[in-house]
């Protein structure tokens, strides 16, 4: 075993075992600004796992993307929201959990024999590594370029889509009839959106 | 034989993680009564399909790499539903004043 081909097994225990303990403090973390800051890890954990399998565009895509835009986003909607309440236990709760625990293990289990069990076609061609970025371009303006340009328009409807959902005024008038709309029907009236230290 | 191969890991390591990812992401999905763990856990499975992905790619399509522009395709399409859903969820806020999932019942029969 040469010096480069344990290097890349130790990264890949290593990233493998920060995404597993990231994942599960995600999910299991009483906190959930600890969760928000653990899912960045993961982010950047996976962004290393593309660097191994040398997509290093990919990698700078996930950093960008992820921890940068929708980690970032995750802790605007935590501070929005983050307001200290009590659940109500619901009864069953536990069981609820150790029901869908089950669920998800069996998934898991068979997901692994699949994977043990199948032949995999390997090994494949060569891997391009360093023109790897130049490929994903020529897909993107060639084969691929309909669903590009559908990623657009996508994005560009998520984004007044989030504008409009996200908006604070509120019209008092029905738009197809004139009528005025009961306010309790769409939104309660002026709810502080930010804690208020002051009412309990 | 192992020359050939694009790196010394097996490909069956990225599949396993990716795997137990995927799970943890479901169990997330499920079990969280915080409305903002629940759009975490998504992005939990989202990212263990890329690295499905991205794994096949550099393994079985080395010339090719179809399975980077998926990833990429992924990673734009998980960006807008993470804007979506959380507006989604600050107008849920503003009219229920909790992100409990258990008092979002209203479609519950």
């Amino acid at each position: 075993m040469t010096i480069a081909s344990s290097t890349q097994q130790i990264c890949f225990l290593v990233l493998s075992a920060g995404i597993v303990i990231g994942s599960l403090g995600v999910v299991l973390l009483e906190n959930i600004v600890y969760s928000a800051f653990l899912l960045g890890g993961v982010f950047m954990a996976v962004a290393g796992l593309y660097l191994l399998l040398n997509a290093s565009f990919v990698a700078a895509a996930q950093v960008l993307v992820y921890v940068g835009a929708v980690n970032v986003l995750i802790l605007f909607a935590i501070m929005l929201v983050n307001k200290k309440e009590d659940l109500k236990p619901i009864k069953g709760l536990q069981l609820r959990r150790l029901l869908s625990g089950g669920v998800c293990a069996g998934l898991l289990a068979l997901l692994i024999r699949v994977d043990i069990t199948t032949t995999w076609k390997l090994p494949g061609p060569q891997a391009i590594g360093e023109q790897a970025t130049e490929r994903i371009g020529e897909h993107l303006f060639t084969d691929y370029l309909l669903p590009f340009e559908l990623a657009s328009v996508l994005l560009l409807m998520a984004m007044i889509g989030a504008i409009v959902l996200a908006r604070r005024d509120i019209l008092t008038n029905d738009i197809g009839t004139g009528e005025s709309v009961k306010p309790g029907l769409i939104e309660k009236a002026n709810t502080p959106l930010l804690i208020d230290k002051s009412s309990p | 034989m192992l020359e050939n191969l694009p790196s010394t890991i097996p490909l069956q390591g990225y599949l396993l993680l990716a795997s137990l990812l995927f799970c943890i992401g479901v169990w997330g999905l499920i079990n969280s009564r915080n409305a903002v763990r629940v759009l975490m856990s998504i992005e939990l499975m989202l990212n263990a399909v890329n690295i499905n992905l991205m794994a096949f790619s550099s393994y079985l399509d080395g010339e090719l790499i179809r399975g980077q522009v998926f990833a990429v395709f992924v990673i734009t399409v998980a960006a807008a539903e993470a804007a979506v859903g959380l507006a989604i969820l600050l107008s849920l806020y503003r009219n229920r004043v909790t992100v409990d999932m258990e008092s979002f019942n209203l479609l519950r029969w």
